[in-house]
C-alpha cells in the first residue's frame, strides 16, 4: 500500500432546506486515498456522492471531521488536486489550447512554457490538430478529453472525476475510459491515485481498485469491496461479470433494506423518499420481466441489458415496483408478485385499481393527501402544503421531485388529480363536473 | 488540419503588415483625428452665460454629430466602469448586495431630468471658467440614461454564472482578478452587449434634455445634434427638424456599421449555448480588421497589460494554507448592518416628508398621487393598444420567415430612433385641428417604446416549433379558437418580455410626452409626467423630488404587482 494522499476523518455535511431544517447528506465518512489505487464511489442519486467527491476536492467545507491533503488540513480547492466534471466546464469563449494552459495561466506560468506544456498534455491525450478550435465545434466526446487535458496539465497527485463519462453516449464513453486506463496502467500520468465517481457499476468494477458503496439518508460509507481482478480488465470475463452481479445485488440489497427500514426509521414515513419512475417505465419493466425469457425473474444486469436502461434507471424501476409490491427485489434478483402478474394480464381499468390501491397501501404521502383531500367539502387543496411537509425532511428539489412523483403515481392510479396552471390537487371527479379546461400550456 | 496551420502561423508572421492594413489605414487615421478635435472643442474655456455658438446651418450637423458622439461613448464608458464595480460588489458581497441592488431598482426609475437638475450646478462648479464642467454634466446625463440597465444586466450574469464553472475555476487556482476577466465578463458578455445597445438608444431618446440644459435656472445649449433640435424647435423650423433626424440616422447607422456589428460577431464566440445552429452574425469590419495582421499584432500589443496583470494578480496560496480557511461568518455584524440599513432608509424617509410637508404641504401630494393615476392610465391604456396593434402584426410576419428577418431589424431601427423628433409635428397638429391635449398626447408615450413589443412578438412568432405549427394546421384550428389555444400561448413569454420594456420605457418618456413644446406653444397633458417636467423647467427642487418620488413608487408598485407576476408566469407556465 502506498502512502495516504487524502484522508476523510469522521466526515459530515449537511445542507439547509428553504424553510431552515438541516439535512444530513453524509454522516462519519472514513475514506483514506492512497498513493497508487482508484476508488469508485457508488450510489444512489442523493446518497452524497458528488458531494463527497467536492469535499476532498476542497471545495465544499465540511460540518463535522476532518479533511487532509499530505497530512495538512484541506481548506479549499488545492493546487495538485485536479478534478473532471461531469458536463465538462469548459470555458466556451476559450479555444482548446487555452482552455488547457487556464490553470498554468492561473499559476502565473510564462506563455512560451504553458504552450509547450499545454502542447505535450494534448498530444497525450489524443487531441492534436485541435488546439486552435472552439469547444462548441467538438463533439461530446472531444469535450471531455479537453477537460481531461485541462486536468491532467497541471500535473496533479490526484485526479477526481465526477461521473465524467455519463453526458457521453455509451461507445464514446468507453473509448475514453480505456484510454485513461491504459494511460494509467502505462504510467504516463503525473497522477499518483484517483477518486471516480460513476453510477454505472460496470464501469466502476473495471476502474476501480477499491469500489464504495454509499447508502443514503444520511450518506454513509455501506459496503467497501476490493477489486483484485488484473488489468486490463475485460468487461465479458467471468470475473467481472461476477463481481458485477455482487456489487448489484449488494446496490440493490441496500434499496430494499432502506424501504422497509423506513418503518422504524428516525424520519416521518410521509417524507420518504420515492424512486423517480414514471409509471410507463414501470409498467415496461413489469411487462418485460412477466415474458419469456424472464417468465416472472430475472437477475438485474440481465435485465438491465434486456432493457438497455442504465443501472440508475433501471434501479429506481425495480425500487418502486418493489415498494408498491408488484415485484419483489431481493439479491440483486427481481422476482414478480401474484399481485403483479394479475396487473400485467389486467385491462387498463383493472390496472389502474392494483396501482390506486397499492399506491394507498404502501405510499403513505399518497394516503394522506388522499385523507386531507376527502375531508375537504371541495375535494381539493394546494400543493403548497404538502410541499412544505416535505422539505423538512428533504432539500427543496428532491422534495419537488417526489411530490411530482406522487402525482404523476395518484393520476395513473386516479387516486387525486392535479391542476397544473392552478397547482391544485383534486379528487378525482369522474362524472359530473369535467368542463375544466385542459391546462393550455403546449 | 487548418486550425493548426492557422494558429502555428500567428506569431511567426515576418513582415506583419498586409494590404487590409493598408485600406484600414484612412479609416483609422480620420477616426483618430476627428476624436482629437471633438476633445479639444470640449475643454475650451468657458463662463456661465457666454452664448455658445449653436446655429441652425444644417453644414454644421456633422460637426455636432462628432460632439454628440464624443459624450454619448464618454459616457458609455463610464457607464461600462460603474457597470463593472457594480456588480463586482453586489455579486462578491453580500452586505452590499442589500444595499446597491434596492438602490439601482429607485435610481433606474428616476427620470434623467431628475438628475441633471440636481447635478448641473455642481459640474459646473467643478472646472470653473472651462466648458469641460457643462459637458460632465450633459455626459453624466446622458450617463443616467444607459448605465443602470448595463449594471442590473452584469449583476444578474454574475450571479448565474453555472455551477461547475465556478468550481473548475476555484479547482484551478483562479484568483478574483483571473476569474473577473477569463469567466465573469465573458460569461455575461452578450447580455452586457445586448444592453448597452439598449442603452445607446436610451441615450439618443434623452438627447434634447441632455445637451440643451434648461433646468435650475441654467439655459445652455452645448454644440451637438440635441441642441439643434431644441433650437428648431424654438425656431419652429420643421426643415431642420428634418435634418437633424436624417443625422441621427447616419449617426445611428455608423454606430451600427463601425461598432455594434462588429463587437456582436465578434462577441459571439461568447454565447454559453454549446449548440452553433443559429446563423452567426456577420460584420465587414470585423471581417477586415481579422485580416488585416498589423490591427492584429496592435491589439495584441494592447491586450499586453491585462495578460501581464493576469499573471501577476494570481493566488500566492491555495487550499492548504491557513489563509484559505473559512472565516466563521459573525451573525452580529449582519444583523448590525441590516439596522444600520433599516436605520438609513427610516431617516431618509423621514427626511423626505419632511422636506414635503414643509415646502409643498399634503394637499399638493395627493394631487401628485392623483397626477401619478392619470400617467398610470395613460401608460397602461396604450401598451394595451400598442398589444392590440402589433400583436396581430407582428405573430404574421414572424411566421413568415421570408419577412421576419428583415422586419425585425427595421422594428430594433425603430427602438433606437428618437420618437421625440417627431412630438413637434403632432402639436402642429393639434394646434391646428384643436385636439384635447389630455388624450391626444398620449400616443406620444408609446410612440418610442411600441417596437419593443413588436419585435419581441417578432421573435417570439418565429421560434414556434415548426411541428406546433403543422399541428395546429392539421387540427384545423381557425377564428379565436386559434389564438386563444395556439398562437397567444405561443408567444405569451415575448408578449410579457415586450410589454415590461415598453413599460418601463413608456413611464421615462411620460416625462417628455406630456409637456411638448413648439416655439412658443407649449401643450400639457394633465399628469406625472407634465408635473415633472414643468416643476424641472422652473428648478422647484422640493416638487422634483415629490415628482420622482411619486413615480419611482409608481413605477416599483406596477413592476412588483403586475410585470413581475406576468413574468413568472410566463416563465414557469407558459413555454417550450
Amino acid at each position: 500500500m502506498g502512502r495516504e494522499i487524502i484522508e476523510l476523518r469522521g466526515v459530515g455535511k449537511s445542507f439547509r432546506s428553504a424553510d431552515g431544517h438541516a439535512r444530513q447528506v453524509l454522516d462519519g465518512i472514513e475514506l483514506t486515498l492512497r498513493e497508487g489505487e482508484i476508488v469508485a464511489l457508488l450510489g444512489a442519486s442523493g446518497s452524497g456522492k458528488s458531494t463527497l467527491l467536492r469535499i476532498a476536492a476542497g471545495l465544499i467545507g465540511v460540518d463535522a471531521g476532518s479533511v487532509s491533503y499530505r497530512g495538512q488540513p484541506l481548506h479549499g480547492p488545492a493546487r495538485s488536486i485536479g478534478m473532471v466534471f461531469q458536463s465538462f466546464a469548459l470555458f466556451p469563449w476559450l479555444t482548446v489550447q487555452q482552455n488547457v494552459e487556464l490553470g498554468l495561466e492561473a499559476r502565473g506560468m510564462p506563455p512560451v512554457e504553458r504552450a509547450a506544456k499545454a502542447e505535450a498534455a494534448i498530444a497525450l491525450i489524443g487531441l492534436t490538430g485541435f488546439e486552435g478550435a472552439l469547444p462548441r465545434e467538438l463533439s461530446g466526446g472531444m469535450r471531455q478529453r479537453v477537460g481531461i487535458a485541462r486536468a491532467l496539465v497541471t500535473e496533479p497527485d490526484v485526479l477526481l472525476m465526477d461521473e465524467a463519462f455519463s453526458a457521453l453516449d455509451v461507445l464514446t464513453g468507453e473509448r475514453l475510459r480505456e484510454d485513461i486506463l491504459e494511460l494509467w496502467t502505462s504510467g504516463k500520468l503525473p497522477t499518483k491515485a484517483m477518486i471516480v465517481v460513476s453510477h454505472s457499476i460496470e464501469e466502476a468494477v473495471l476502474m476501480a481498485d477499491r469500489v464504495l458503496i454509499l447508502g443514503r439518508d444520511p450518506g454513509r460509507i455501506r459496503v467497501q469491496l476490493a477489486v483484485q481482478i488484473p488489468r486490463p480488465r475485460d468487461p465479458d470475463s467471468a470475473d467481472v461479470r461476477a463481481l458485477v452481479d455482487e456489487v448489484y445485488a449488494l446496490m440493490a440489497a441496500g434499496r430494499g433494506r432502506a424501504a422497509r427500514a423506513a418503518d422504524a426509521a428516525e424520519r416521518s414515513p410521509l417524507g420518504r423518499r420515492l424512486p423517480k419512475v414514471d409509471v410507463a417505465r414501470m409498467e415496461g419493466l413489469l411487462e418485460f420481466l412477466a415474458e419469456e425469457p424472464f417468465g416472472g425473474h430475472a437477475d438485474l444486469p440481465e435485465l438491465a441489458e434486456a432493457t438497455e436502461l442504465s443501472d440508475r434507471e433501471l434501479l429506481s424501476a425495480a425500487d418502486a415496483l418493489n415498494l408498491l409490491g408488484l415485484a419483489q427485489l431481493e439479491h440483486g434478483d427481481l422476482q414478480i408478485t401474484p399481485l403483479g402478474q394479475r396487473y400485467v394480464e389486467g385491462t387498463h381499468t383493472l390496472r389502474q385499481e392494483i396501482f390506486g390501491q397499492q399506491l394507498l397501501a404502501h405510499v403513505p404521502l399518497a394516503a394522506h393527501i388522499r385523507h386531507s383531500l376527502e375531508q375537504e367539502p371541495g375535494g381539493q387543496l394546494p400543493e403548497g402544503p404538502f410541499l412544505r411537509l416535505l422539505e423538512e425532511h428533504l432539500d427543496e428539489a428532491e422534495a419537488e421531485r417526489v411530490l411530482e412523483t406522487v402525482i404523476a403515481w395518484g393520476r395513473h392510479g386516479e387516486v387525486f388529480e392535479y391542476d397544473y396552471n392552478a397547482g391544485t390537487i383534486q379528487l378525482p371527479t369522474g362524472e359530473e363536473d369535467d368542463t375544466a379546461p385542459p391546462p393550455t400550456h403546449p | 488540419m487548418p486550425q493548426r496551420a492557422e494558429y502555428l502561423q500567428r506569431p511567426s508572421v515576418e513582415a506583419g503588415i498586409s494590404r487590409w492594413d493598408w485600406a484600414l489605414l484612412p479609416l483609422v487615421l480620420a477616426v483618430l483625428a476627428l476624436l482629437a478635435y471633438g476633445a479639444s472643442q470640449m475643454t475650451r474655456p468657458f463662463q456661465v452665460g457666454e452664448p455658445l455658438p449653436v446655429t441652425l446651418d444644417a453644414w454644421e450637423l456633422p460637426y455636432y454629430l462628432l460632439r454628440t458622439t464624443l459624450r454619448m461613448f464618454l459616457a458609455l464608458a463610464a457607464s461600462l466602469v460603474f457597470a463593472a464595480v457594480f456588480a463586482v460588489l453586489a455579486s462578491k458581497y453580500r452586505a452590499a448586495e442589500r444595499v446597491l441592488v434596492p438602490m439601482l431598482d429607485i435610481l433606474q426609475s428616476i427620470p434623467i431630468l431628475g438628475f441633471l437638475s440636481i447635478t448641473v450646478t455642481g459640474f459646473i462648479a467643478l472646472f470653473p471658467g472651462n466648458l469641460f464642467g457643462v459637458e460632465c454634466a450633459a455626459i453624466f446625463a446622458i450617463f443616467t440614461s444607459q448605465a443602470w440597465n448595463m449594471a442590473f444586466s452584469l449583476y444578474q450574469s454574475m450571479r448565474t454564472v453555472p455551477t461547475e464553472l465556478n468550481e473548475a475555476a476555484a479547482v484551478f487556482q483562479l484568483s478574483g482578478w483571473q476569474r473577473f476577466w477569463r469567466l465573469e465578463l465573458p460569461f455575461a458578455m452578450p447580455g452586457l452587449l445586448w444592453n448597452t445597445m439598449m442603452s445607446m438608444s436610451g441615450g439618443w431618446f434623452f438627447l434634447v434634455a441632455a445637451e440643451a440644459i434648461s433646468v435650475a435656472g441654467q439655459d445652455i445649449k452645448l454644440p451637438g445634434v440635441g441642441s439643434y433640435i431644441a433650437l428648431a424647435i424654438e425656431a419652429r423650423d420643421l426643415g431642420a427638424i428634418g435634418w437633424a433626424i436624417a443625422t441621427m440616422l447616419a449617426g445611428i447607422l455608423l454606430y451600427d456599421q463601425l461598432l455594434f456589428r462588429p463587437l456582436v460577431a465578434w462577441a459571439d464566440k461568447f454565447r454559453f449555448e454549446e449548440s452553433g445552429a443559429e446563423a452567426v452574425p456577420q460584420s465587414w469590419l470585423l471581417d477586415w480588421l481579422r485580416r488585416a495582421r498589423g490591427v492584429q499584432r496592435l491589439a495584441q500589443w494592447a491586450a499586453r497589460p491585462l495578460q501581464h496583470s493576469l499573471t501577476a494578480l494570481r493566488r500566492r496560496h491555495d487550499g492548504t494554507s491557513i489563509r484559505a480557511r473559512p472565516r466563521p461568518p459573525l451573525p452580529g455584524l449582519a444583523r448590525a448592518w441590516d439596522a444600520v440599513v433599516a436605520a438609513g432608509v427610516l431617516f431618509a424617509l423621514w427626511r423626505l416628508a419632511s422636506f414635503v410637508h414643509a415646502d409643498v404641504g399634503w394637499a399638493e401630494t395627493v394631487h401628485v398621487f392623483v397626477l401619478g393615476v392619470y400617467t398610470l392610465a395613460r401608460v397602461l391604456i396604450m401598451i394595451a393598444l400598442a398589444l392590440l396593434v402589433w400583436v396581430p402584426v407582428g405573430v404574421w410576419v414572424g411566421m413568415n420567415p421570408r419577412w421576419a428577418n428583415r422586419l425585425q431589424a427595421v422594428a430594433q431601427f425603430l427602438a433606437a430612433f428618437p420618437a421625440n423628433l417627431l412630438f413637434p409635428l403632432v402639436v402642429v397638429l393639434l394646434v391646428r385641428w384643436k385636439l384635447d391635449p389630455d388624450i391626444w398626447l398620449s400616443p406620444l408615450i408609446v410612440l418610442g417604446t411600441q417596437w419593443y413589443i413588436l419585435f419581441n412578438v417578432i421573435a417570439g412568432a418565429s421560434s414556434v416549433p415548426t411541428e406546433l405549427r403543422y399541428a395546429a394546421q392539421n387540427l384545423g384550428l381557425t377564428g379565436w379558437l386559434r389564438w386563444k389555444r395556439y398562437l397567444l400561448p405561443a408567444v405569451f413569454p415575448s408578449l410579457v418580455t415586450g410589454a415590461i420594456t415598453a413599460s418601463g420605457g413608456s413611464w421615462n418618456a411620460s416625462i417628455v410626452a406630456e409637456y411638448v413644446s413648439w416655439g412658443g406653444t407649449t401643450l400639457q397633458a394633465a399628469g406625472l409626467g407634465s408635473y415633472i417636467a414643468a416643476q424641472t423647467a422652473a428648478g422647484d427642487f422640493p416638487r422634483i423630488a415629490l415628482g420622482i418620488g411619486v413615480m419611482c413608487l409608481f413605477v416599483m408598485v406596477l413592476n412588483r404587482l403586475v410585470w413581475r407576476r406576468l413574468y413568472r408566469l410566463a416563465e414557469e407556465r407558459i413555454h417550450f
